[in-house]
């Protein structure tokens, strides 16, 4: 097994850590949000009050017809919530508990069956983190099966309990590139990895965080060159999918952990993908509910819904109150609250971005090439390596308070656009 | 809190449409001075560091502030032993305060004003650089400097040096350095010689600096003893002659990670290389004297004029130690050369972020290239 020691980084370190205690929460509703995916442009099944299967579809991308999004649970479409420009937001799907599923077992071919029971949309790709595009072979697959986000659940725990459903998604995802499949894990895990398939290569990884992101893996094991595509999931979503092919269902479950300062008693939840999470969220007054980690997750307070693809759910403070002198006082606790801690400035310290980026990239000339949207200089920098969630530890100790994940963004749709 | 209420109630006059709108970035920059903001993240990260530019300036101030003490003691200990009196530190340090001031009066009326007139005329935030400019500047000045030139040359610093490039972040050369540059090349001889370094001194004293007495061809002997130019009391600029002071700024800076060690340590280790190569006089002399050491820990590691790149930093620190001890030793016009050789390295500091680059995207295409081959 290779071993890869990842020197740059850091750890950010949170109250709030999850127990190790599992409970059953079975959601009244579920939502399926079309923005948790980039560049879909959603195209509705139902309407309101339509009785739906688990496994029915919702609403399918107009980009590619084949990409459908299915509901997570069986019951009745409860609500269709559309923002500016009437934009879908949301479809939620009221839960009958049933669980009244559709068997997708009479198709064989493992692509066709993701693509109809809706699994699909898990898979993602580099460059642009868009749905992985099913026309085409990806050169490598990349499964981190560890988190190194601040008070990231352990998906150790997760894996170790659904151990037979990962093997057989791993056998899923062999056949679907003719490259590797990378499974990346830390020292001393307490599952293995058994799989006929020859190209399964199991890595082990070290250091801090970023470590634990695909796309730190991806740079250190196959750097993503110009004109490839790598396809990556997270190991909630091999188990998914090995359930898929176990027993011919869309199983939505998905264990996922309440974290944070602001969340009392925070621990583990067996729930269902998009699960409506206001009977669980015990927690204070003027905090946010935030779907993912503190890095790249999604505020989803007064709303409740988790995201599609998030195991975690963080409750931090807010910050949003005035210090006097608060730029003079010691600094005793370097991450607390929401607060930005200062305002916007140009960018003035240099070489603080290159100690937390453990990729072959210089960060602050690609964040500019971004900024004045130049493609040729993004790709001569390595724009097709990275993705925004690369830049989140950049942009946590950024002393200009920049929104550095947003430029990076930006600059990948610009080039999706531009190129597409 | 009373006063949190009172801003609260005046700032709608400071708002687009109030009273006062067209001082709104003069208002912003006192509220935010009293109060950090209630602002919170709201796309992307969730949580920010403590740390922002406020707290970076302030840092450096705290690191300056033995030099300012010291240099402040010296000015009176100089002039009153050039008269050769015996007086008490009290009246030292009273003829020191009377005499930098003024100095730091000028500087930040001037640099403050065209700052906040330009922010306001931009509708941006007043940022930060200015403190810590403005506090440098006194600091590289011969002590009696008039105070008219001492204006002339933050505004030219301020406008030229700064402000036309975009603001703080923008610049190309230091314009605390540019400001002593101006005065330099336009008024030389308020600027060097054996008169300038002492306030009022006696005429028969003679007030050379130690860099001036070799320059005039005087030997090692003919210098202050090691430990005088180590504690400082010696004519020179105000803020550079103590090295404790500056070492103790520089521990300060390092421990916060406000300066890059990369760019002390190579700056070193090229002036004593150069020195070793050229120089008649041991190396530690070039250490001890002039400015060398305080322009390598408060002007050389000046975030926005070095180079960006870590690998760039270590090359540009080196040149910089170099290209000072040569322009010393072999350049008949000037005795000192930190300023001018952190000056060019300025300038030349982007062209070696640039090939630093370089070299990471010739290998990415490498990369590629080899990529495209093997999928042929």
């Amino acid at each position: 097994m290779d071993k890869i020691k990842i020197k740059k980084g850091l750890d950010i370190r949170l109250a709030g850590a999850p127990s190790k205690q599992l409970e059953r929460f079975e959601p009244t509703s579920c939502a399926l949000k079309p923005t948790d995916f980039i560049g879909v442009l959603p195209k509705l099944h139902v309407e309101e009050g339509d009785e739906v299967k688990a496994g029915s579809v919702l609403f399918h991308d107009k980009n590619n017809e084949n990409i459908v999004f299915t509901s997570p649970v069986s019951g009745k479409v409860k609500a269709i919530v559309r923002g500016e420009k009437r934009a879908i937001l949301e479809v939620i799907v009221e839960n009958d508990g049933k669980y009244d599923s559709i068997d997708f077992s009479d198709i064989d071919n493992p692509i066709d069956r993701m693509l109809r029971s809706g699994v699909w949309p898990m898979l993602r790709q580099r460059p642009y983190a868009t749905i992985a595009n099913p026309d085409v072979r990806p050169k490598h697959i990349f499964v981190s099966t560890f988190d190194t986000a601040p008070l990231a659940p352990d998906n150790d725990y997760i894996i170790e309990n659904h151990i037979d459903a990962f093997n057989a998604g791993v056998n899923v995802l062999s056949k679907l590139t003719d490259g590797n499949v990378y499974i990346n894990v830390r020292r001393d895990v307490p599952w293995r990895v058994s799989t006929n398939a020859q190209n399964v290569v199991v890595t082990e990884f070290s250091g801090p965080h970023p470590a634990g992101n695909v796309g730190t893996q991806i740079n250190a094991i196959s750097p993503i060159n110009k004109g490839e595509t790598v396809w990556y999931c997270y190991p909630h979503d091999v188990i998914t999918i090995g359930n898929l092919f176990l027993t011919g269902k869309y199983d939505s479950s998905r264990i996922i952990a309440t974290t944070g300062a602001a969340m009392h008693n925070p621990h583990y939840y067996k729930t269902k993908i998009g699960a409506d999470i206001t009977p669980i969220l015990d927690i204070e007054e003027n905090a946010r509910v935030i779907s993912g980690n503190v890095l790249t997750g999604t505020n989803i307070t007064g709303d409740n819904y988790l995201c599609f693809h998030d195991s975690q759910v963080t409750v931090i403070p807010e910050g949003n109150e005035y210090k006097l002198f608060g730029w003079l006082r010691p600094i005793t606790k370097r991450f607390t609250d929401t607060n930005t801690n200062g305002d916007t400035r140009p960018y003035i310290m240099t070489g603080e971005f290159e100690c937390v980026f453990p990729f072959d990239i210089y960060p602050m000339q690609l964040i500019k090439a971004c900024l004045i949207k130049d493609i040729d200089q993004m790709e001569e920098l390595g724009i097709y390596e990275v993705d925004a969630e690369d830049f989140a530890l950049c942009e946590v100790i950024d002393p200009s308070k920049t929104p550095i994940q947003q430029i990076i963004r930006e600059g990948l749709e610009f080039i999706r656009k531009e190129t597409n | 809190m009373g006063l949190r209420k009172y801003i609260d109630k005046i700032k709608p006059n400071f708002e687009e449409g109030g009273k006062f709108a067209k001082f709104h970035s003069t208002f912003e920059a006192f509220e935010t001075f009293l109060y950090t903001p209630n602002r919170v993240t709201s796309n992307g990260a969730h949580i920010r560091d403590a740390v922002d530019m406020k707290r970076n300036m302030i840092y450096v101030l705290i690191a300056l502030i033995p030099c300012f003490m010291f240099g402040t003691w010296n000015i009176g200990y100089q002039h009153f032993l050039s008269f050769g009196e015996d007086v008490t530190f009290w009246q030292t340090i009273g003829y020191g305060l009377l005499k930098i001031i003024p100095l730091y009066l000028v500087s930040y009326i001037v640099g403050l004003t065209i700052e906040f007139t330009f922010a306001e005329i931009r509708h941006e935030e007043v940022n930060e650089g200015y403190f810590v400019t403005g506090f440098l500047i006194p600091l590289i000045m011969p002590v009696d400097v008039p105070l008219w030139m001492l204006a002339l040359a933050v505004a030219f610093a301020v406008i030229i040096g700064k402000e036309v490039f975009g603001g703080s972040g923008m610049n190309v050369v230091n314009p605390a350095l540019l400001a002593r540059a101006f005065l330099f090349f336009s008024y030389p001889s308020k600027m060097t010689g054996d008169s300038v370094w002492i306030a009022e001194k006696a005429d028969a004293y003679s007030g050379a600096t130690p860099l001036g007495t070799i320059f005039n061809g005087g030997s090692v002997n003919e210098l202050p003893s090691l430990m005088d130019m180590f504690v400082g009391t010696i004519p020179g600029s105000v803020g550079e002659t103590s090295k404790i002071a500056i070492l103790i700024g520089a521990i300060f800076l390092i421990i916060s990670r406000i300066v890059s060690l990369r760019i002390i340590i190579s700056t070193f280790v090229g002036a004593i290389a150069m020195s070793l190569m050229i120089s008649d006089i041991p190396f530690y002399y070039h250490l001890m004297m002039g400015g060398f050491m305080f322009g390598t820990i408060f002007m050389a590691t000046d975030p926005v004029t070095a180079a960006q790149t870590n690998i760039g930093k270590w090359i540009y620190g080196f040149l910089i130690g170099a290209v000072a001890i040569l322009i010393r030793v072999a350049n008949p016009g000037y005795p000192e050369g930190m300023m001018l050789a952190i000056l060019l390295l300025n300038v030349f500091a982007p062209l070696i972020d640039w090939c630093v680059v370089a070299v990471n995207i010739r290998k990415r295409k490498k990369r590629w290239a080899a990529a495209e081959r093997s999928a042929k």
